[in-house]
């Protein structure tokens, strides 16, 4: 191209002469460029983290780690632990990632083995959307809806039949621990059921095929073939979904009723880590108030990097995402 | 599916000893079972989407979509105001993340030595997990904290959640770049950063495009950044200034959801009508054209 004949040689001279000088900048200032980009990407990570312990020092030096084995949050007497919002946040995930992990296979397996080819792909899509539902949404939804619904009719129903059981003792109300894991789990099933079917679809279908030779029933297969061969990317699937659950601050804030404490009844208030910075995002009245939130932030931070590292290595490790 | 012999044993089930019924009879169970977890969730969908539209269009109208929030205690108003701020926020934070996330994904994708590709691709998936709150919080120590709540801190928050995502979408295009394609470019003895620059992201822009559609849709919806950015509205009526707090729809629908008063209630899920019917066209529209997109770049 650089040596393409012109009409006019003086121009075509000062043509690839300009065009010299810019295939010689063009390349390293790309490239340049490029990695700045990267080197700034992964560098926010740790600023990120940086920042968030600086801003939560005050706390940190007064409280230590006594902080997070502490309970009760009084902002008048200055008395600040988080124990009760580390509970509330692992039981609310913990809940939801139980509810969610038998669902979303179970949709995973519909979508790549029982669907036919017509409706595949618009119930795959239908799934996914429901995790484009804005979390202030499905939050508004939780409270003025689904709250009323589970205080009305599901609470009373389930102690019923399982009141004998102490997690669904206590009072029925709008808001609480059911209700916050149940959002949860709206929005955990599209996450680990859209990567759970990508580890279902690498299933070798001679492995199938084989399975079904030796007069396998569909499920038998599924059991033998299928589930044991996505293993290890289901888990790093379900521990995704955990970290999504984790951190969801404004659902959660909406209709878990933001009451610190650690109850046995599914039906009770409570609060977590998420939640309660979401909801004091104008109440932090004192400098060391300020900082005991963001020490929550911290802790937040913390779990959900090492639950995020943990399940990227391992969905990593079964090539979902060669 | 039981008229498809080809799947499986006979459909019957009475025939053959007790334990083939048994095994035959747990098939048909997990076949049920998967069906209703599947058609549980659509159900979910269309419940939680029916409640937003039939709860909101009572409230959705010209004015509501045309007006400002009236003061406290009065009733009509809308929020064209959080239309305008939203706006501007998301479009603010699109034109942070995006250059810098396709800049990345052209580095991951084809310059860097894959050791390093996957460190950096590893780092945002870390990056895309931290909890959209703490995003809020690190923004509010860098831009906010002895200053003021501002649009422009807000659009940074945005824009660091849509960071991942962007880049990430745009990388999965980019390996798709047919390698016969940039052998030829090579071949003809153009340098590297034109085949990027006039070959690659031409030849993807179907797919990036698509990326950066339903990272709008994200963000458009995030409301936990923006609490700690900009949620305290000094004034009423519609801004444009960044250097103050910007109102907006999400940080609206979770003031007025918190409210007591059901006419509050009531403008709450007029806001969350218009933000869903946003959200879930803008990620249709982009998942039918990311099919299209990744088929041509296929062949």
């Amino acid at each position: 191209m650089a040596t393409r004949a012109s009409p006019s040689s003086s121009s075509a001279g000062l043509f690839t002469t300009r065009r010299k000088l810019a295939d010689r900048i063009g390349d390293p200032l790309l490239w340049g460029l490029a990695g700045l980009a990267s080197v700034f990407g992964v560098g926010l990570l740790v600023w990120i983290a940086i920042t968030v312990f600086q801003k939560a020092d005050p706390a940190i030096v007064k409280y230590g780690f006594g902080f997070l084995v502490s309970k009760g949050w009084d902002p008048v007497a200055e008395h600040f632990g988080a124990l009760d919002f580390i509970w509330g946040t692992l039981e609310s995930s913990a809940l939801a990632l139980i509810i969610a992990a038998p669902i979303s296979i179970a949709i995973a397996l519909y979508l790549t083995e029982l669907a036919s080819h017509t409706v595949r792909r618009p119930i795959a899509i239908l799934v996914e959307l429901l995790a484009a539902i804005p979390s202030v949404i499905l939050g508004l939804w939780g409270i003025l809806v689904f709250g009323p619904f589970l205080n009305d009719h599901l609470e009373p129903a389930l102690q019923n039949v399982l009141g004998w059981i102490p997690l669904f003792s206590g009072t029925p109300s709008p808001y609480g621990m059911l209700n916050a894991a149940l959002i949860l789990t709206i929005m955990v099933v599209p996450i680990v059921s859209a990567i759970a079917r990508e580890v279902f679809e690498t299933t070798p279908h001679d492995l199938k095929e084989a399975a079904y030779a030796l007069g396998a029933t569909r499920w038998e297969m599924v059991r033998m073939v299928i589930l044991p061969y996505g293993r290890a990317g289901v888990t790093g699937a379900m521990i995704l979904g955990l970290g999504r659950a984790l951190g969801e601050a404004i659902a959660v804030t909406q209709v878990i009723g933001n009451t610190p404490g650690i109850h046995v009844s599914l039906f009770a208030p409570a609060a977590s880590l998420a939640a309660q910075v979401a909801s004091e995002y104008q109440g932090a009245t004192t400098r060391l108030q300020a900082s005991a939130l963001i020490y929550l932030a911290a802790i937040l931070l913390v779990i959900s990097l090492i639950v995020n590292i943990v399940a990227r290595l391992i969905v990593r490790r079964s090539a979902v995402h060669p | 599916m039981s008229g498809k012999p080809i799947d499986g044993p006979p459909p019957l089930l009475l025939t053959g000893t007790p334990g083939e019924r048994r095994r035959r009879l747990v098939d048909k169970l997990m076949t049920l079972l998967a069906r209703l977890a599947a058609w549980l969730a659509v159900a979910v969908l269309a419940i939680v989407v029916g409640s937003v539209f039939v709860k909101g269009i009572g409230a959705f109208n010209l004015d509501f979509l045309t007006k400002n929030p009236v003061p406290f205690g009065q009733t009509g108003g809308g929020i064209a105001d959080s239309i305008v701020g939203t706006a501007i926020l998301v479009a603010l934070a699109t034109v942070m993340a995006v250059p810098i996330g396709f800049l990345i994904a052209i580095y991951t994708s084809e310059f860097a030595r894959p050791s390093v590709a996957n460190t950096v691709r590893f780092a945002l998936d870390i990056l895309n997990g931290i909890p959209t709150i703490v995003i809020g919080i690190f923004v509010f120590g860098v831009l906010v904290a002895g200053h003021t709540q501002s649009g422009f801190a807000g659009a940074v928050a945005l824009a660091i959640v849509m960071l991942p995502l962007t880049a990430r979408s745009a990388h999965e295009v980019l390996t798709l770049f047919p390698s016969s394609l940039r052998e030829a470019g090579l071949a003809l003895g153009l340098k590297r950063w034109r085949i990027v620059l006039r070959i690659m992201l031409p030849t993807a822009a179907g797919g990036l495009i698509t990326g950066v559609v339903l990272g709008i849709a994200r963000i458009a919806g995030e409301t936990a950044p923006l609490l700690f950015t900009t949620s305290i509205f000094s004034n009423f009526g519609i801004t444009t200034n960044v250097s103050q707090a910007l109102p907006n729809i999400p940080v609206t629908i979770f003031t007025l959801s918190e409210s007591p008063s059901p006419a509050d209630h009531e403008q709450a899920w007029a806001a969350a009508l218009l933000l869903i019917l946003m959200v879930l066209i803008l990620s249709v529209v982009a998942r039918t054209f990311h099919e299209r997109s990744r088929n041509r770049l296929r062949g």
